[in-house]
């Protein structure tokens, strides 16, 4: 059983559909990737998922449970979500910051328990910035806002990960950072289940180092599927995105790999 | 040991990073206080109210006539637990037992109610529109409340209603109407800006106070009933109304304060807020109906007093942080002793009685301004 369904989905603002007729499983132990050009729709599917807008039809299943049937804390015990555009309150410190993530497992008169406790500190630990945990938000760099968004989301100790452009706005050394800490922890299982992720991404040649599998979306549908060697060609980036690259395998691992062809006044 | 300093702090236990913190340079607001801090949470609370009680008894022996502290402490022992355990002997005369009795303890009482409603209310609509400057007054709910109230006040309703409550579930029907126009007005895409806020609250309370004064003009013979209620104050207190407005600010303080951590959870915004579990669209119903339940409760009995709700929670703020769960109970017993002083000052300072509203404007539109200005640097 696949750890997220999604079957024949559309989705949308209002009357505006934005996402048309899209399927999409993820299966247990697997990062997939959804790439495309802005406006695309990645960012609403991700949004279907994690239950903030409601399906015009189709259907998403987490771990077999109807999300439609869920309740939201049950919701958010299942599934964890990177925000593209992070707001955070700048006037709480890191730890607190985590301490949130914990929200699906507390009721309304619970106080945090030890075992809260325990999970923040591994997440934040997994995330490298436990050393940040008495900093305040509001003081942290890019990178290190991400991680503690991240140990948020882990904290929540969910089976599955939605990523919205987790490495946006990231120098290329956090963006490794953030990438090698979802690896390590879709690597871990929780309770003898395996994980697993949905990420959006805007770097091609970062989705094609991480993901299992990759989703090229292109005006709401779904233009192709499969590993990233079938997935990102020449030809399909041009069809989606309509610019030319070349697309060469990695030297050293041989992925498919995306270079700018810079075509203008140029000699 | 130096929270900056990288790595140091690697193995270290919270608890003992805690005790030893020392706040980074450049902070604006003094540090939110840190989770599983019960002591400390418990210790300021149990000061403040301490605090509050000692102000509340202050103020019940000061005024035309003043009273002795050792007489007025008699006094009220002999009308509460006096009745169960030994009374102490009556060194006082009968008339400052009803000068205290019946008038003052009454009257702080009040006032210190209506004090802790605005103050949580105030604190409640900032944690919910993710905006310092939400408050009773300014965003309008205070004169959407009056409206109702005036209404009730000049609608020949039998007596009976009076006595269950018309006022208060006039304001409140008429405060819950206003405060779903500011926040449909302000909203814009998902969020409440400052400038959209101020507007709306101004337009709304605008409109509001201009139905209020066409309803006043039209009924003339409750001119100065309504005119002297609508001032503000706290002259016409009694045992009756303290009794009549009570449950409902008991209710929504209950309401409020159980929500607390729930606030710090929605200041992520309302995405992330129902990606961690919260049901986000139930959450903001019941704050707002608890938060405006309390500003009509307050506004029935005291007329419109103005910016309480920003001058105490952000002293709160400024002083021990931004979780709602300590900022909640110390806005309440904050705002109770501004206002118990506040009207202390009212009834004190002139020969006559000045409007307290008069009183807290003097120190909340200082405190608005302060805000406004530095409006920009202050993150929610």
């Amino acid at each position: 059983m696949p750890l997220l369904e999604i079957d024949s989905l559309r989705v949308g603002y209002g009357s505006r559909v934005v996402v048309k007729n899209v399927s999409l499983a993820v299966e247990a132990g697997e990062l997939v990737g959804i790439i495309g050009p802005n406006g695309c729709g990645k960012s609403t599917l991700i949004k279907a998922v994690s239950g903030l807008l409601k399906p015009a039809s189709g259907k998403v299943r987490l771990a077999g449970h109807a999300l439609a049937t869920l309740k939201h804390a049950e919701r958010a015990r299942l599934v964890g979500v990177v925000p593209q555009s992070p707001n955070l309150p700048e006037t709480f410190t890191a730890v607190e910051v985590v301490m949130f993530g914990r929200t699906p497992h507390q009721h309304l008169l619970q106080n945090e328990s030890l075992e809260d406790w325990k999970a923040v500190e591994k997440a934040m630990r997994s995330t490298d910035c436990w050393q940040l945990a008495e900093r305040y938000v509001g003081e942290l760099s890019g990178g290190e806002r991400q991680r503690v968004l991240l140990a948020m989301a882990l904290a929540q100790e969910p089976s599955f990960l939605l990523l919205d452009e987790p490495t946006t706005f990231l120098d290329i050394n956090y963006q490794i950072e953030v990438m090698e800490i979802v690896m390590g922890w879709k690597a871990e299982d929780k309770a003898g289940q395996k994980r697993g992720v949905l990420a959006v991404f805007h770097e091609l040649n970062l989705a094609a180092q991480y993901c299992d599998r990759l989703a090229l979306m292109s005006k709401g549908e779904m233009l192709v599927m499969g590993t990233p060697a079938e997935v990102i060609t020449a030809n399909n980036i041009l069809r989606a995105y309509g610019a030319s690259v070349m697309v060469a395998p990695h030297p050293v691992n041989q992925q498919p790999t995306t270079f700018i062809l810079p075509t203008l006044h140029k000699n | 040991m130096r929270l900056d300093a990288k790595g140091e702090s690697e193995s270290v236990p919270i608890e003992r990073n805690r005790a030893e913190q020392r706040r980074p340079s450049g902070m604006r607001l003094a540090g939110s206080p840190l989770y599983r801090n019960w002591k400390r949470r418990a210790v300021l609370i149990t000061v403040g109210l301490v605090a509050l009680a000692l102000v509340l008894l202050w103020c019940s022996t000061i005024g035309a006539v003043s009273v002795q502290l050792g007489d007025a402490l008699s006094i009220i022992w002999n009308h509460t637990l006096g009745k169960i355990f030994p009374p102490f002997s009556e060194t006082y005369t009968q008339g400052h037992d009803s000068i205290i009795w019946d008038v003052r303890v009454p009257r702080v009482l009040l006032a210190g109610v209506v004090g802790a409603s605005l103050a949580s209310a105030g604190a409640t609509y900032q944690g919910l529109f993710r905006n310092p400057l939400a408050e009773p007054y300014l965003v309008g709910v205070a004169q959407g409340a009056a409206v109702g109230a005036v209404v009730a006040l000049v609608l020949p309703l039998p007596l009976f209603l009076y006595s269950v409550g018309a006022v208060q579930w006039l304001a409140f029907a008429a405060a819950a109407v206003t405060v779903a126009a500011v926040y449909g007005l302000a909203r814009v895409g998902g969020r409440v800006p400052t400038t959209t806020l101020l507007l709306a609250g101004i337009a709304v309370g605008s409109l509001a106070t201009a139905f209020t004064s066409f309803l006043t003009y039209l009924n003339a013979d409750k001119l100065v009933t309504v005119y002297s209620w609508l001032l503000g104050g706290f002259n016409l207190s009694s045992w009756d109304k303290l009794l009549q407005t009570l449950p409902y600010i008991i209710v929504g303080l209950t309401l409020v304060n159980l929500y607390g951590r729930r606030l710090n959870v929605l200041q992520l915004g309302e995405e992330q807020a129902s990606n961690l579990g919260l049901n986000v669209e139930a959450l903001k119903l019941v704050l707002v109906l608890a938060a405006t339940l309390m500003t009509a409760a307050a506004v029935s009995v005291s007329g419109i007093i103005g910016f309480v709700g920003l001058v105490a929670p952000h002293t709160v703020r400024l002083l021990t942080g931004n979780d709602h769960r300590l900022l909640l109970p110390l806005s309440a017993i904050f705002g109770a002793t501004f206002m118990v002083l506040a009207d202390m000052l009212a009834r004190t300072l002139t020969q006559s009685e000045i409007p307290v509203g008069i009183i807290t404007a003097f120190a909340g539109a200082p405190f608005f301004i302060y805000l406004l200005r530095r409006k920009k640097r202050m993150v929610f």
